[in-house]
């Protein structure tokens, strides 16, 4: 009795976007991250073996997070109040690129000013070859204040910019178009906004191959499955052919998982949550694989025990079987 | 593959007699073919059209349940490779393996402690479906002793792993009038396994590294008579997992190949790494394992694929939704604070659970925001001031406090000024982002 293998032969393929730019490319970076450039849903190597493998990016921030969980803050301990220190930490944690989220006001409570934003961003860049992508705090006036500083002191780099959302997306974008950099954009878990937001960032002159989605995703327990199957219905629209689909996706389960009750607390919660430590660590890792079986290209972790587990979790992904 | 009405109107006699209560043979076969009748209604149909029938109607992946005293485990019947083409129907089993060369007190302590495991998600209870035993010691005594052990602690289904008929034989004979799963056939056993899955009425998984050689195994099996087969692709890594899993759902779905139209077996304690056994879980749960066997049980790695598991097998077209209204939490009075909320369940639960952990009392407005969180309805237009100035006015929620004021989710804090709009007399604050924030809001700010 033998089995036909069923194989999709898609039409579309997934488009590359590099990040970082080595001196050669008038950056600084020690070498570049490609993501994208599928032709088959995840891991199908029987298909056609996917030419670039998922990444983990790690977050760190320009001020110590003091909300973060204590967790996060004991591991990376002293790191966490220097963004040099931390970019190296986190590069020897196994980081393949880092995500620098800057914070929206500095110690002294006074809003985070564009000069303090460089300065962390190229103390970042000074500490650790890595390519790099720089959040904004989130809100729209300071966002656009200081990503464009950013953008214009790294010009070359070939950063990515972030985070565009609908109604905050141009001055971001014409920063990233004017200094060669890249930007993601987010929108709320849903096809079509996804696209529509893709397609208005290309319409301002920003090529495809600078723009990564982010679907947004909630963490294990707290709507994962909606951020799971919005991704994989935007990765079969991409390889059914629908161009403003075909963009890597980045999504960050270390934001969503952290913010879980699950991982943030260890005090006063059930027993049957068992141990904080591993659960929440669990929590993280469950959460950022389970949307790279999805199509993640690109996972924001938090806990270098997460990025050890998810990067050997990859490593397996990638590994053509034999027997297949 | 499911035949469409005509097609089945094609095989039957076409006389139109009624007989079946339906006035043509045609009525008859579109209510077949949507399931809403049994064959058996028409009592001329010949035994060929019979058999094709009946082929034709059984799922593609063949419904496999597992049995014990007040028990039940099922698997199988699904119907699409993605959840959001319709849903994943059958949550899988998720198991925990004792060997018998550990002693039957081990075992004991190891399966008291999983066998009573409960967590409350969202409302709800979950716990682990069973065990595995294995015959690592190679002995029907040990294996014997094993399966006491676990027996003397918990009634649920059990899995039963040997490749030795004869010791295989010793562990069915304990749980006759069960049906658990023995894992399993290979090539050199499967007679001797098929027989005794008959004589016992188990299920039986059937091993090989290769499709080929399971739907072999699958193809002698049926013939000897053993419907209730399983798979167990032996893969231990991710990659080839996921490739085989997917090959093995693909041929079945698209395909009808029964050969491999059946529920699979994952073991992800056969991982390198313990750290690595709770990521293979995580994708057997997703890429379609049927039955998940672990070697560790620990509450803290528990509860992550528990909930995993709802969250994967809830059904995309009807999220999980809790009923609009103005919730009392603690026993609020007219001087507790109102806040709002939407009323997709997750969200409800953790800002409902939050305020109840904190003993503040409060009255909590759930807005009909289509089941969807609070960014996700704002964004699509299903959680703005209207709609929240609509709950608080049709619930009476200004009957039962003295100070008017509501607290807004810090996520649609952009909405304070339209709802000043819509509630002249109520004061409008802005609470927290997340519900793990609230009870020190509230606390010190109200
Ligand atoms: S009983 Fe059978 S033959 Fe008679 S009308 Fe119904 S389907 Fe047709």
């Amino acid at each position: 009795m033998s089995a036909e293998i069923p194989k999709d032969s898609w039409s579309g393929t997934v488009r590359t976007v590099t990040l970082g730019a080595t001196p050669a490319e008038g950056g600084t970076r020690s070498h570049v991250v490609t993501v994208g450039g599928q032709k088959t849903l995840p891991f199908m190597h029987f298909e056609q073996v996917a030419p670039n493998r998922p990444v983990v990016a790690v977050e760190i921030k320009d001020r110590c997070p003091e909300d973060w969980s204590p967790l996060l803050l004991e591991v990376w301990g002293d790191a966490a109040i220097s963004p040099a220190a931390w970019a190296k930490q986190a590069e020897a944690a196994g980081a393949h690129v880092l995500v620098l989220a800057l914070s929206l006001t500095g110690d002294d409570g006074k809003p985070t000013t564009p000069q303090a934003a460089v300065a962390a961003t190229k103390a970042v860049l000074e500490a650790s070859g890595l390519p790099l992508l720089v959040f904004g705090p989130g809100q729209a006036e300071a966002d656009n204040e200081l990503l464009v500083a950013v953008a214009e002191a790294t010009k070359g780099e070939r950063i990515a910019l972030g985070i565009c959302e609908d109604k905050n997306y141009r001055t971001i974008v014409a920063a990233a178009l004017a200094n060669g950099h890249c930007v993601t954009a987010r929108s709320p878990m849903d096809v079509n906004l996804a696209k529509q937001l893709n397609i208005l960032i290309h319409d301002m002159g920003l090529p495809l191959d600078r723009i990564l989605m982010d679907p947004t995703t909630g963490a294990l327990g707290y709507g994962i499955e909606y951020g799971y199957s919005v991704m994989e219905r935007l990765r079969l629209a991409a390889l059914q052919g629908d161009a403003m689909t075909q963009l890597p996706m980045i999504v960050t389960p270390g934001f969503e998982a952290w913010k879980t009750k699950e991982s943030k607390v260890g005090r006063d919660v059930p027993e049957a949550w068992g141990d904080w430590r591993e659960r929440a660590i669990t929590w993280e890792t469950l959460t950022a694989v389970t949307l790279i079986e999805s199509g993640a290209d690109i996972v924001v972790l938090r806990h270098p025990e997460s990025v050890r587990r998810v990067r050997q979790a990859i490593d397996d992904l990638m590994t053509v079987p034999e027997t297949v | 593959m499911a035949l469409s009405g005509i097609q089945i109107y094609k095989l039957l006699p076409q006389t139109n007699c009624k007989d079946c209560g339906f006035p043509t043979c045609l009525a008859f076969a579109m209510k077949l073919a949507a399931k809403q009748v049994e064959l058996a209604a028409c009592p001329h149909v010949g035994d060929d059209a019979k058999a094709q029938l009946s082929e034709a109607s059984e799922p593609p992946v063949r419904l496999v349940s597992l049995k014990s005293n007040g028990y039940e485990v099922k698997a199988g019947n699904e119907v699409v490779l993605f959840r959001h083409e319709k849903t994943f129907y059958n949550k899988p089993g998720l198991f925990i393996r004792l060997r018998d060369t550990e002693s039957p007190d081990e075992i004991k302590t190891r399966v008291a402690a999983a066998d009573g495991y409960k967590v409350i998600y969202v409302g709800r209870e979950l716990a682990l479906d069973g065990f595995a035993v294995e015959a690592a010691s190679r002995t029907p005594a040990a294996f014997s002793a094993a399966i006491n052990a676990v027996r003397q602690i918990s009634h649920r289904p059990l899995i039963l792993i040997s490749r030795d008929p004869a010791i295989m034989a010793a562990g069915l004979r304990l749980v006759d009038g069960e049906r658990p799963l023995m894992v399993g056939a290979d090539a050199a056993n499967w007679q001797a396994m098929g027989d005794l899955a008959k004589q016992h009425g188990a299920a039986l998984a059937v091993t090989a590294d290769t499709l080929d050689g399971l739907a072999d195994l699958t193809v002698k099996l049926k013939d000897l008579g053993v419907q209730d087969l399983v798979l167990d692709p032996t893969a231990q890594r991710l990659g080839a997992s996921l490739a085989l899993n997917t090959q093995i759902r693909r041929l079945a779905l698209r395909k009808n190949f029964r050969p491999l139209g059946y529920p699979v077996i994952a073991f992800p304690g056969d991982a390198d790494e313990p750290a690595q056994e709770s990521i293979l879980a995580a994708h057997a749960i997703a890429k379609y394992a049927g039955f998940i066997v672990l070697d560790h049980f620990a509450p803290e790695t528990a509860y992550p694929l528990l909930v995993l598991r709802e969250n994967i097998f809830t059904d995309p077209q009807k999220p999980i939704q809790v009923q609009p209204g103005v919730y009392e939490i603690n026993n609020p009075n007219a001087d507790s604070p109102v806040l709002v909320t939407t009323n997709f369940s997750i969200t409800y639960f953790s800002v409902a659970n939050e305020v109840e952990s904190s003993g503040l009392p409060a009255w909590l407005v759930v807005t009909d925001a289509e089941g969807m969180s609070v960014l996700t309805a704002w964004a699509a237009g299903k959680f703005d001031a209207e709609r929240i100035a609509k709950a608080i006015k049709t619930f009476n929620v200004a009957d039962k406090v003295s100070v008017k004021r509501v607290v807004l989710p810090g996520h649609v804090a952009v909405l304070s000024g339209e709802l000043e709009n819509e509630l002249p007399d109520w004061e409008i604050r802005v609470g927290p982002r997340e519900a793990v924030d609230l009870p020190a809001f509230i606390k010190q700010s109200l």
